[in-house]
């Protein structure tokens, strides 16, 4: 085992940095200077310009968000989902660890513990979308088709800290049952004619 | 034994004559595949994987010695079709569920199964039912596992419990069409393997040995874990600190492996403890008593006021051995700058025996260490509990009787279960406290080269001997010679006759000799079995390698002064190789650097201990302190090894060198006083951050450094007292812990968390008029306490133990200074 991690005390570092930005002006001559500079640049009539064309062309394309939504493709990569088994209804989820192993913004967390039948459960799960880059590596890496990304693209929030927790991501029963569970076709999904690809195992019953 | 060249896979390669081909090949970097096989234990033979072909025959690498000139092929294309059909076998039936498993990411299976690019299953028996066990501490899922047997090997040949073992499994046959069909060895692996599963040697339904968890730390696959770590956590995102068991003297070397405690909670947390399990056993206070952390929030402001006050104010500092070797130099300058009296006990008792011992041997500290021991074939331990006061010591002596062959001679008061089942070549003699004098006179009157002795000293021990006559009864071989009747056939008549014959036939007779014997009256002293002397002899054949354990009861005995020269002159005088336990975690270091006292002042500052302003980090004391796990430093072993610990948890508040910079101290770090631990003491000038903690690849320690073992003039007189007469009468009580407990610390942890009291045999329990659970009242010329009684399997015989891991108990109160007492136990 090397040692040599350890040997840096420095516990305040975490990989942030300062970037060199001028300070903003102080006094009066500075702050008038810069309105000034702002001002008389000339950039404002650009913009300005580029409004009255295209209002007089009287050609609107804009879809009316949020009244007006586009549609999106299944393969789209948005907001998780947990999903549940078919048979059973039970999350799919079983706490194997691979998507936050495999998450490269490090935005997945999990906690397991042993529940009273002796299997392994997830008693916590969480997503930072704030940091999470929908990369589709988790709907990727899932050995049970657990987690994968669904449509919902609209982050809007407070912070920039937006957890989603196990309990938003999951499939809600009363819409499973109701059959409106469906599967993603993105990242991770099974692709066709598997079924005749997979080796099967030999057994002797 | 000699060095010879071999060759593997074209690689000259330097190894010791007798080495077994793949540890000749690990120590070179040359990689072969193994799984069943312990670097320290006897090799099983159950995986076969380790196949490799040796001039031109197929050898097992793990069980086949090298010779010299020896030309070896680790991989050919028969032994590549064994190894993959051995791994296929191993996936047979194996549920494909490593998401759950917590052995997944650190599994051999899954490793194996890739190395060797296992991507299809041939072969497929039908499985029975194989439900999972709760043994206790420790959870068995047969369905996992391979019976590779390393859990039954570690617990028979390193650790001496023999608590497991292979059981039926009571499967179907294997198909007939595989024997042929099969590579060789692989069938002959499938065939065993589908025969056993692991179960417990007692049959019941939980495991009762001394839980040291070796078992699931050797498991490869995640068959055997550990309860308390089940579903916790994925191997992958622990983080592992290189550290140094704080609790006792061995000084082991583990990982901590440290998680963020949930996701409310970012802040680290210690899961589980792991060890380098080739090359270091750990007990279970070692592996599961991790959690003795001292949390503190914040700097207490107040408090570390308080604290300087009081320095300035006290005139001694008393404190226990679990502290790092930094703190004990940071306590020894601060009694050189404002002249505090430093006082602790053990250390204390250690030193003066230390100096005592080195008057005649001539050396600061004793000559040999525990590997010596692991090595050896022939074991003494004398006063010591050895289980509880090292168990690392117990399985040093163990692992030299299983896999050296040898044999062991113990001597304790306290009879032994736990060593008594190490084997039938272990001699136990449970001889009378205040004795340990006698049982030294023993091993220099046995092993001792009489010639070379002190005249004196061979004088002083031929008179224990005498000669007696005794009837001894013999079996004498006579032949006897009888004359028979038997019918022939003449050839010449072609008649049957009856012909005379003679006919001899041995009869073995007893006769009764007078015989005359040499007897010696120590071993009546010592209360020996009758056939202590010719066991001995038995067990002492074919030993040439000799290894001496002393223990802490030796440094507070009423004669320790006595005994710390007779222990030198054994050294001295006798093939034995020495090894002293020191009485706590640290107090090899303390007694090295500190010069301690005997008397405290009127003022007095506790750390870690009772005293008018207490550092504690145990968290109950005026001012808290970080423990072991918090803190960087070196600590001391018995194997007189610097090794360092790093810290696996955060601490946030004041810690010792705070208060020695407070005082006039300048350092930023406490590991700053490294490099200035006293060189006279045998310690180096090495910074910490240039300390090493790992193992290498052919098991060389590379941790820290070895103390110098310092030359010291010695005296000319090696005059020992004569075995004194003092006895203890009544009923005796003996100050130990049980197994797994060594100090507040280790108590302080939720896995090992105990109720203390008063410990009694089964023995002690049905003589007396006592049941498991009263409440007696325990009264000796010291003191007096109230305990609950506890049955302790673990022990036998008539002497109760009194614990001192528990800080509300205090036991020590009843004793004098030695370990033994005489008390009187009665119902409240």
């Amino acid at each position: 085992m090397k040692n040599e991690q350890f040997n840096n005390r420095d516990v305040s570092e975490n990989g942030y940095f300062l970037v060199d930005i001028p300070d903003y002006p102080t006094d009066g001559w500075g702050k008038f200077t810069r309105v000034v500079k702002r001002t008389f640049k000339g950039e404002l009539f650009v913009g300005l310009w580029v409004v009255l064309r295209e209002m007089i062309k009287f050609d609107i394309h804009t879809v009316q968000y949020p009244q007006e939504k586009m549609p999106i493709g299944p393969r789209y990569r948005a907001v998780h989902e947990m999903k549940r088994l078919w048979e059973s209804g039970t999350e799919r989820c079983i706490g194997c660890g691979l998507c936050e192993k495999i998450c490269i913004s490090n935005c997945i967390q999990m906690d397991t513990k042993i529940d009273e039948n002796s299997r392994k459960e997830v008693s916590e799960y969480t997503i930072n979308l704030g940091r999470c880059i929908f990369c589709g590596y988790c709907a990727e890496v899932c050995p049970e088709l657990a987690i994968t990304h669904g449509g919902r693209y609209e982050n809007g929030s407070e912070q920039r800290e937006h957890f989603v927790l196990y309990e938003d991501m999951l499939t809600p029963i009363d819409a499973f049952k109701a059959g409106k569970q469906l599967e993603f076709e993105g990242f991770g999904s099974i692709t066709p004619h598997e079924d005749e690809r997979v080796k099967k195992t030999p057994l002797s019953y | 034994m000699s060095k010879i060249t071999i060759n593997i896979d074209g690689k000259e390669i330097q190894t010791q004559e007798g080495e077994y081909i793949l540890n000749a090949a690990r120590a070179n970097e040359i990689f072969i595949p193994a799984i069943c096989y312990l670097s320290r234990c006897s090799p099983t033979l159950a995986c076969r994987i380790c196949l490799v072909e040796a001039d031109g025959k197929q050898v097992y690498a793990c069980n086949a010695k090298a010779k010299d000139g020896m030309k070896i092929t680790t991989t050919t294309a028969t032994i590549e079709s064994e190894r993959r059909a051995i791994m296929e076998v191993y996936d047979v039936n194996h549920p494909l569920q490593c998401g759950v498993c917590d052995q997944s990411g650190e599994c051999e299976l899954q490793n194996y199964t890739l190395e060797m690019g296992v991507d299809s299953q041939s072969y497929t028996v039908k499985d029975v039912a194989r439900e999972s066990k709760d043994w206790g501490h420790i959870h068995y899922d047969p369905g996992l596992c391979i019976v590779c047997e390393r859990c039954v090997t570690t617990c028979k040949d390193m650790i001496g419990d023999n608590a497991l073992k292979t059981v039926a499994r009571g499967a179907d046959a294997l198909s007939a069409d595989y024997k042929a069909s099969m590579p060789k060895d692989a069938y002959a692996m499938w065939n065993k393997l589908n025969k056993s599963v692991i179960g417990l040697t007692s049959g019941a339904d939980m495991l009762d040995c001394t839980s040291c968890g070796e078992c699931a730390s050797v498991c490869p696959v995640g068959a055997l874990v550990d309860t308390d770590f089940m579903y916790k956590s994925n191997a992958w995102e622990l983080k592992q600190i290189p550290a140094t068991c704080g609790h006792c003297s061995a000084g082991c070397q583990i990982s901590y492996d440290v998680k963020h405690t949930s996701i409310e909670n970012p802040e680290d947390k210690i899961y589980r403890v792991m060890n380098e399990w080739n090359y270091v056993s750990l007990c279970g206070a070692g592996r599961y008593g991790f959690d003795y952390e001292n949390r503190v929030t914040s700097k207490d402001e107040v408090a570390f006021a308080k604290a300087i006050e009081a320095f300035k104010k006290a005139d001694t500092i008393e404190f226990t051995s679990t502290i790092t070797n930094e703190e004990a130099y940071l306590l020894q300058a601060l009694k050189q700058k404002n002249g505090y009296k430093l006082v602790n006990k053990e250390a204390k008792a250690f030193q003066t025996f230390l100096k005592d011992y080195s008057e005649i041997s001539g050396t600061k500290l004793y000559g040999s260490d525990l590997k010596e021991t692991h090595n050896a074939n022939f074991v003494i331990s004398v006063g010591t509990a050895l289980k509880s006061d090292n168990p690392n010591a117990r399985y040093a002596l163990n692992n030299s009787m299983t896999v050296n062959k040898g044999a062991g001679l113990y001597f304790h008061p306290i009879s032994d279960p736990v060593i008594e089942g190490l084997g039938k070549s272990i001699l136990t003699v449970t001889h009378a406290p205040l004795q340990e004098e006698a049982v030294m006179y023993l091993i220099l009157d046995l092993f001792a080269d009489k010639t070379k002795l002190p005249a004196k000293l061979a004088k002083y021990l031929s008179s224990f001997h005498y000669e007696k006559t005794v009837i001894v009864e013999e079996d004498v071989k006579e032949k006897v010679i009888e004359k028979v009747k038997v019918k022939k056939l003449n050839a010449e008549t072609g008649l049957e006759e009856e012909v005379e014959e003679e006919k001899s036939t041995m009869v073995t007779k007893k006769v009764s000799k007078k015989v005359k014997v040499d007897e010696n009256k120590l071993l009546k002293m010592l209360n020996a079995h009758e056939k202590f002397s010719e066991t001995l002899t038995k067990n002492l054949a074919k030993k040439d390698s000799f290894s001496l354990i002393v223990g802490p009861d030796f440094y507070t005995h009423p004669n320790a002064k006595n005994l710390a020269r007779l222990v030198a002159l054994v050294e001295k005088y006798t093939e034995f190789k020495l090894t002293m336990i020191p009485p706590l975690s640290n107090s090899l270091g303390v007694a090295l650097i500190c010069e301690l006292d005997d008397t405290k002042g009127k003022f007095t500052i506790g750390y870690n201990t009772k005293g008018d302003f207490i550092l504690s980090a145990l968290g109950d004391g005026d001012l808290d302190m970080p423990a072991i796990n918090q803190q960087e430093g070196t600590l001391t072993s018995i194997n007189k090894r610097v090794n360092p610990t790093n810290a696996a948890l955060a601490y946030h508040g004041y810690e010792l060198n705070d208060i020695a910079n407070a005082l006039g101290f300048d350092a930023q770090y406490v590991i700053e006083y490294t490099a200035s631990l006293p060189l006279s003491s045998g310690f180096k000038a090495q910074k910490f951050d240039c300390l090493p903690n790992r193992y290498e690849n052919d098991g060389t320690e590379v941790r820290g450094y070895l103390l110098d073992n310092v030359e010291i003039p010695m005296g000319k007189d090696e005059a020992v007292a004569p075995v004194s007469d003092k006895k203890l009468s009544g009923t005796l009580i003996y100050l130990a812990n049980p197994v797994r407990q060594f100090s507040a610390f280790t108590n302080k942890t939720t896995a090992l968390h105990e109720e203390a009291g008063i410990y009694m045999s089964a023995d002690f329990l049905a003589k007396s008029e006592f049941n498991e659970g009263d409440s007696v009242k325990i009264k000796s010329d010291k003191g007096e306490l109230v305990l609950n009684i506890i049955s302790d399997n673990k022990i036998s015989g008539d002497i109760a133990c009194l614990p001192t891991f528990d800080s509300k108990i205090n036991s020590e109160a009843l004793f004098g200074s030695y370990r033994f007492a005489t008390a009187s136990i009665k119902k409240v």
